[in-house]
């Protein structure tokens, strides 16, 4: 048997030589513990984030549309459960992960709190929050544990999709009407900040936060800085918005020649804390929908497992 | 007619399409998100074929869209059946045991249609069809056969629909014996017998018993329908209809 600093050694390795984790080998309790939170806070998002889209699938204005949100959201779903199956590689029940979920012990992100007041907001999530999300994945596709980096491999792929079916269905909505264009316009407004938030607090500065960056550079699960991701997003972000034709609701923001970078004003984070603290606009709403649809449900999960029990029993009766 | 009947099979598609998006995020687990939205796409995706050939047969320069959201509800041509509301997961599943073995039957015979879309369609349906008449089946066994509780819920959701299954087989007027006899239409009173020994297997075999003594109910293929489709409709159509002529 090895000792605790040769298995820690062998870890670091591993992680150094960007290789990968896999469920069987050692690794250190914080790292594991670490993963665990960041896993299935991913995966809650991906189930939260259901419910704002979710909210025009009735409404979708044309069969077309309805039959692409339909499609979105069902890979959320699909998305929710590749990350369950991931950190249950970790030792955990994805039962446990809805607890933490449904008693606000864990959190999903802070996006999904915002409501879906028009119809050019399907567009907007699609084109800014899952852009926004596409750029903090993209960096995870190499993060040091296997299971989590290969269900990036495949999410980054869905997710590169929806994000340019939710700019296409934008850029419908301004080549229309005036009523439209305007529809596309208000929802870029509610939708920039909070899609620059999704980042997370500032490197730098009295709200930073708890100092995870640090260490999980060093295990390899984060690659970049929240800032340095949040930039790359607007550089990549503000040319779009000129195809669009829509003007991003941020006076300061231009082309800084010396960094190479957009400048920009930054998200409101206090605002940010406030809405991952619980008091956003729909947190209690969209907690509320989740755990009702998980307590409605219940009788038809006990009714399966029943049902399984006495299959299992039937078969075990025959085969003696 | 043969507009007509493409229209009554793409109504059906649709509205229950629409019904089944309402339990995306609300299902009682992740599975069932996945599977009852897949199962609201391949609906949607029937009903825009079918809804998409309807207006081409018309000639009126109708599309899909024209006919989804421009219709109101005396227009509208689907069986009451696939406008009831969902209920809880037991009536959502009667209903969708007792619509997707009907569906099945139809698209399995509409293959040999002699109209050549309608063919065409049912040959890619049937087997989309296959699979939500599969998972309909187990949950009706695991309901039925699960606990008390399932199983009471299994049975009132039975009784809620069972009232609607026979305008499945004689669906006032449409197709008509003319579409039959060209072998463009099924003549959906000879589905009644395989669709019976189907359901009837399932039953069984959940140790339930099909619902009787309720009056059967109709009138959807003739646009008269239950007080529920003009609410459906109000919301599916309302922002497409306040943008009349746009773009999506």
């Amino acid at each position: 048997m090895a000792g605790t600093d040769e298995r820690e050694a062998a870890f670091y390795a591993i992680v150094d030589s960007d290789g990968r984790i896999e469920p069987r080998d050692d690794m250190p309790e914080a790292y594991r513990k670490t993963l665990i939170r960041q896993i299935a806070q991913h995966a809650h998002s991906e189930i939260i984030g259901m419910q704002p889209e979710g909210n025009w699938i009735s409404r979708a204005p044309s069969l077309r549309r309805k039959a692409i949100l339909l499609a979105k959201v069902q890979d959320e779903a699909g998305h929710g459960l590749y990350l369950y199956a991931a950190a249950e590689t970790l030792g955990v029940s994805r039962d446990q992960l809805l607890e933490l979920l449904h008693t606000r012990r864990q959190k999903y992100s802070s996006i999904f709190n915002y409501p879906t007041l028009t119809w050019a907001d399907v567009g907007a999530i699609g084109w800014l929050v899952d852009g926004a999300a596409i750029t903090n994945q993209v960096p995870l596709t190499r993060c040091s544990y296997g299971p989590y980096a290969r269900a990036m491999v495949r999410i980054c792929k869905e997710e590169s999709f929806h994000q340019r079916q939710g700019f296409e269905s934008l850029l419908t909505l301004t080549r229309g009407s005036a009523a439209q264009k305007a529809m596309a316009q208000d929802a870029l407004d509610r939708w920039w900040y909070p899609s620059l938030a999704m980042f997370g607090p500032p490197d730098t500065g009295e709200q930073v936060s708890g100092g995870h960056t640090e260490q999980s550079m060093r295990w390899g699960i984060k690659r970049f800085s929240n800032d340095e991701l949040r930039q790359r997003f607007v550089d990549m972000t503000v040319p779009q918005s000129e195809v669009l034709g829509l003007t991003i609701p941020d006076p300061d923001l231009r082309w800084n020649d010396e960094r190479g970078h957009y400048d920009f004003t930054a998200p409101d984070y206090d605002e940010l804390f406030r809405v991952i603290k619980g008091d956003g606009p729909c947190n209690a709403q969209r907690l509320a929908h989740r755990v009702a649809a998980h307590t409605e449900g219940a009788w038809v999960r006990e009714a399966a497992a029943a049902y399984a029990a006495k299959q299992r029993a039937k078969t075990q009766t025959e085969a003696a | 007619m043969k507009d007509q009947y493409a229209l009554a099979l793409g109504d059906d598609a649709l509205v229950l399409a629409q019904r089944l998006g309402e339990w995306v995020a609300r299902a009682p687990e992740l599975e069932e998100d996945v599977a009852l939205a897949n199962i609201a796409l391949d609906l949607l995706g029937q009903a825009r074929t079918l809804l998409t050939h309807a207006g081409e047969l018309e000639g009126a320069g109708r599309d899909e869209d024209a006919l989804a959201y421009w219709r109101d509800d005396r227009d509208f041509r689907n069986v009451l059946l696939v406008e009831l509301p969902n209920g809880d997961f037991a009536q959502t599943m009667a209903r969708q045991l007792v619509f997707a073995a009907y569906q099945y039957e139809l698209y399995d015979r509409l293959r040999a249609s002699t109209d050549a879309t309608l063919a065409a369609v049912a040959g890619k349906a049937v087997k989309e069809v296959h699979y939500h008449r599969d998972h309909a089946t187990q949950w009706v066994l695991r309901l039925g056969d699960g606990t008390d509780e399932s199983r009471r819920r299994m049975v009132a959701g039975l009784d809620t629909v069972w009232p609607y299954v026979d305008e499945l087989f004689d669906d006032g007027g449409n197709p008509g014996p003319a579409l039959v006899a060209e072998g463009v239409a099924v003549d959906p009173a000879t589905l009644r017998e395989p669709w019976t020994a189907y359901v009837g297997t399932v039953l069984a075999e959940a140790g339930l018993e099909p619902p009787a003594g309720a009056a059967p109910r109709g009138g959807g293929r003739r646009g008269l329908h239950t007080e529920h489709l003009g609410y459906l409709l109000a919301e599916m159509q309302h922002l497409h209809r306040t943008h009349p002529g746009a773009t999506w």
